[in-house]
């Protein structure tokens, strides 16, 4: 079979960074390849190589056989390549028909374009169930039409070669179906497809090839009937990985945290939490699903005190907060519940800090850290020192910017900052989210210990691999409400991901009955 | 009649008073629509003033200065997105900074070329008229002692400089623009994600340009409209913070063409009734000069500050866009 792409010997540098070491991959025409690695491993790079994105420093991409001098986008979109980034590249107050053809104009005013892209995207929509709505500004869209934008945008241009990055990220289960049925009518029309992922299970049900990348450098290539979900984590990581924990039976206690009937609205006037209740007892770990963005953020920045409630009332580790009470996250924290942002860069760490500054973060009045006025720096440098060695973050420099460690040390420092402050309340947000699979698991190691140690965790998360191996009971949330219960032996995926498009299966909503009655 | 005479005039000042706020606002459109925040709007007025007035002088055509200004701040506009686009400096810096040496240069070079201080000579000598004159429409005379009619056409309507009219003429033009071509297509799209249309294989730093080539061009005619038309003269600083003024109207009429020519409007309506209720009593004391000059810009800062909200800026104004990361 031809090869609609290949890369001979890619090599890029980022300074110091080598971000891609002498990468050779053939991709055939007609089928869909995955490429795996960790984060890091420099899977996104290659691409924005391939997308004339970024320049390699060496090395060939041929397009159909053929030497190809990707110099920017333009190049690449010309010689049939689409690309659909992680982060999409849409305008967000553009429609999808403004976003459809932007780059993609014939002609000085628009008019004709936008008749000629409805036409268009018309057929393209029957042709691969990729309907979406045309007039409506992106930002009001939920982001698998944005995604399909994306997808049209590609062939629109005519792509013949489309790259996903990370396509599965923001998407419920059932989204992430419908996106592999899109994809395989795509080849069945003879479309290439590049699917970058670091979820092992979508590797094994989407593609025909598979390239493993890690540290920069092409590992192996397999067929993906050849091969399975450990081996390819091995590959991923160079050692073996346990990809599920071992836990043992959870023995809740008294209830440590309790919301309810919490209500709340957020700046833009837009309810983000309506009546939700929920309690969380000691030694044990209440999972929150749902697809981000349906409140549970919210929901954490409120019970941390970050966020003030409208109505209801709250229950943290023996104290109750009702609405219109001052709480703020400093209070929270000296009633012994710790918080773990969903968003490191955003709320755990300051990037520009040293790691034991941002250690200290939130605990800077703590005494142990002061003497008199000024604030000790061997004491603040002394335990960074003792908690990187005992979390095991690399490398254990304490002077080191917080921007300068991986995403798994930074989380390990996060993590590491708020557990041995030794609360009894943990909440947890995205503790993995852009974490290599072995750090994965020796956070999950961690959390499921605070649990057995009689901890009480709310722990929200978007993954569901996540969820499912650590909660021990789970609620699903959609639209600020918690749709329903699930205990985790019932959890699969299926039920999940109807649930978390608020759809309750028969049998959850028998439970609750139960449980109710 | 007195009262409806005293709101003729009123209005026709307010037109007058608007008409560089309107190109000014625009041009301040085109370049913030882009992502680039233009407070060096002032000092484009102020060069295309000097180089406008000064050329014709030279000239002794208005049409020449006309030319003479636009190219001026065209080059003005450049320079700004060279240190901008090219140099990812930091906009209100940069800006800050031309709107010093357009003070600056103005005054000086002013004053080197015809040693009146920084004035450019009165553009109306002998019978050569080098400015701009009011433009008398069709059937004005004739209409002009027709009751109400009269007064409006001839009065309100009739008798502007030709830029007045050229101004609200841009409106329509830069909606169109904006709204309705590629190329409005690619600076609105390059102020929300820059990196978007980079991936849509556009170039960011061209579409900016590009950009700042318009604003140069619109903010060209709001200075010319000033030294060659209203004053016949250049003097310095004569652009006295209408370059704020229009940025503000930018803002307050949340960058779309429409709305920013009211908001340039009620600025003009503020400003003549300011200068005609000079030397006003107001509870029997005189109403100092000072006060009632500085209304507009009390208010400026008091309806932005307050009254209309907020107003949602293009995504990434302000931001340089670097592409590889180091």
């Amino acid at each position: 079979m031809d090869m609609a792409l290949e890369l001979r010997g890619i090599d890029k540098r980022f300074g110091d960074v080598h971000a891609n070491k002498d990468i050779n991959l053939q991709v055939r025409q007609g089928t869909i390849h995955g490429i795996v690695g960790e984060n890091g491993a420099g899977k996104s790079t290659l691409m924005s190589i391939i997308y004339g994105f970024y320049a390699a420093d060496k090395g060939d991409v041929l397009v159909d056989g053929q030497v190809l001098d990707i110099k920017d986008s333009k190049t690449a979109i010309n010689a049939g390549i689409g690309m659909v980034h992680q982060h999409f590249m849409l305008i967000q107050n553009f429609t999808a028909l403004e976003n459809v053809i932007l780059g993609a104009e014939d002609g000085i005013a628009i008019e004709t374009s936008l008749d000629k892209a409805r036409r268009e995207m018309e057929r393209l929509a029957s042709e691969y169930q990729l309907n979406v709505p045309l007039d409506v500004p992106v930002e009001e869209l939920s982001v698998g039409y944005q995604q399909r934008i994306e997808i049209l945008k590609a062939l629109y241009r005519g792509a013949r070669i489309l790259i996903l990055d990370e396509p599965t990220g923001v998407l419920t289960p059932q989204e992430t179906d419908h996106l592999f049925k899109v994809l395989a009518s795509l080849k069945e029309q003879g479309t290439t497809v590049i699917l970058i992922t670091h979820k092992l299970r979508e590797i094994m049900a989407a593609t025909d090839e598979v390239s493993v990348m890690r540290r920069g450098e092409m590992v192996a290539h397999v067929k993906t009937a050849d091969t399975n979900q450990e081996d390819l984590a091995e590959l991923m990581v160079g050692r073996k990985v346990l990809l599920r924990v071992e836990k043992g039976e959870a023995e809740p206690g008294d209830v440590k945290l309790a919301a309810r009937h919490i209500s709340l609205t957020d700046a833009q006037g837009v309810k983000r939490l309506s009546d939700v209740s929920l309690d969380v007892r000691a030694g044990e770990i209440v999972g929150i699903a749902g697809v981000s963005g349906n409140g549970q953020s919210e929901l954490l920045e409120a019970l941390a005190g970050i966020r003030n409630i409208d109505s209801g009332e709250m229950y943290l580790n023996g104290e109750t907060v009702t609405a219109g009470t001052a709480i703020d996250p400093e209070k929270v924290r000296q009633l012994g519940v710790g918080h773990i942002p969903e968003d490191r860069h955003r709320m755990g760490l300051i990037n520009t800090f040293s790691a034991y500054e941002a250690f200290v973060l939130g605990y800077h009045r703590d005494a142990s850290y002061n003497s008199g006025v000024l604030m000790s720096q061997k004491a603040m440098i002394d335990d960074c020192r003792a908690k990187m060695e005992s979390w095991d973050v690399r490398p254990p420099d304490p002077f080191l910017k917080t921007a300068n460690f991986s995403g798994g040390n930074q989380q390990k420092l996060v993590i590491a900052r708020e557990v041995e402050q030794g609360h009894d309340v943990m909440l947890i947000g995205q503790p993995t989210r852009g974490v290599d699979i072995g750090a994965i698991e020796s956070i999950h190691k961690r959390i499921l210990e605070m649990r057995d140690a009689g901890k009480a965790i709310l722990l929200v998360s978007v993954e569901l691999d996540e969820i499912r191996s650590l909660a021990d009971r789970i609620l699903v949330m959609f639209d600020g409400i918690i749709v329903g219960e699930v205990p985790a032996d019932k959890a699969d995926e299926r039920t999940l991901g109807l649930m978390m498009a608020n759809i309750v299966p028969d049998e959850i909503k028998a439970l609750q009955a139960e449980v109710s009655a | 009649m007195e009262l409806f005479n005293s709101i003729i005039v009123i209005l026709d000042a307010t037109l007058r008073n608007a008409t560089p706020l309107i190109f000014a606002a625009l041009a301040g459109m085109f370049s913030e629509r882009s992502g680039i925040v233009n407070i060096a709007l002032e000092g484009k007025i102020l060069i295309s003033a000097f180089f406008g007035a000064s050329a014709a002088y030279y000239f002794g055509s208005p049409w020449m200065g006309l030319l003479a200004g636009v190219l001026s701040s065209v080059v003005f506009a450049q320079l700004h997105a060279f240190a901008t686009v090219t140099h990812n400096g930091d906009h209100v810096v940069s800006g800050l900074a031309i709107n010093i040496l357009a003070a600056g240069l103005t005054a000086a070079v002013g004053n080197y070329w015809f040693s009146q201080g920084g004035n450019t000579p009165n553009l109306a000598f002998g019978d050569t008229q080098a400015r701009f004159t009011p433009i008398t429409l069709p059937f004005a005379d004739q209409l002009a002692d027709v009751p109400i009619i009269g007064g409006i056409y001839s009065e309100l309507i009739s008798g502007h400089y030709l830029l007045v009219y050229l101004a609200f003429a841009a409106v329509p033009l830069c909606w169109y623009i904006l709204f309705r071509t590629r190329f409005g297509l690619r600076v609105r799209a390059v102020g929300e994600n820059p990196h978007a249309v980079d991936t849509a294989g556009i170039s960011v730093a061209k579409t900016r340009y590009l950009a700042l080539l318009m604003t140069g061009i619109l903010v060209g005619f709001a200075g010319v409209y000033l030294s060659v038309a209203v004053t016949a003269q250049f003097s310095p600083n004569m652009s006295a913070g209408k370059g704020y003024m229009a940025l503000a109207a930018l803002i307050f009429g949340k960058w779309r063409p429409r709305t920013a020519m009211q908001a340039c409007l009620l600025f003009g309506l503020l400003e003549a009734i300011a200068i005609r209720s000079q030397g006003a009593v107001f509870l029997g004391v005189e109403v100092p000069v000072q006060l009632v000059e500085a209304t507009p810009y009390i208010l400026t800062v008091v309806l932005l500050g307050g009254f209309i909200g907020r107003s949602v800026a293009p995504k990434v104004i302000g931001e340089p866009y670097v592409k590889e990361r180091s």
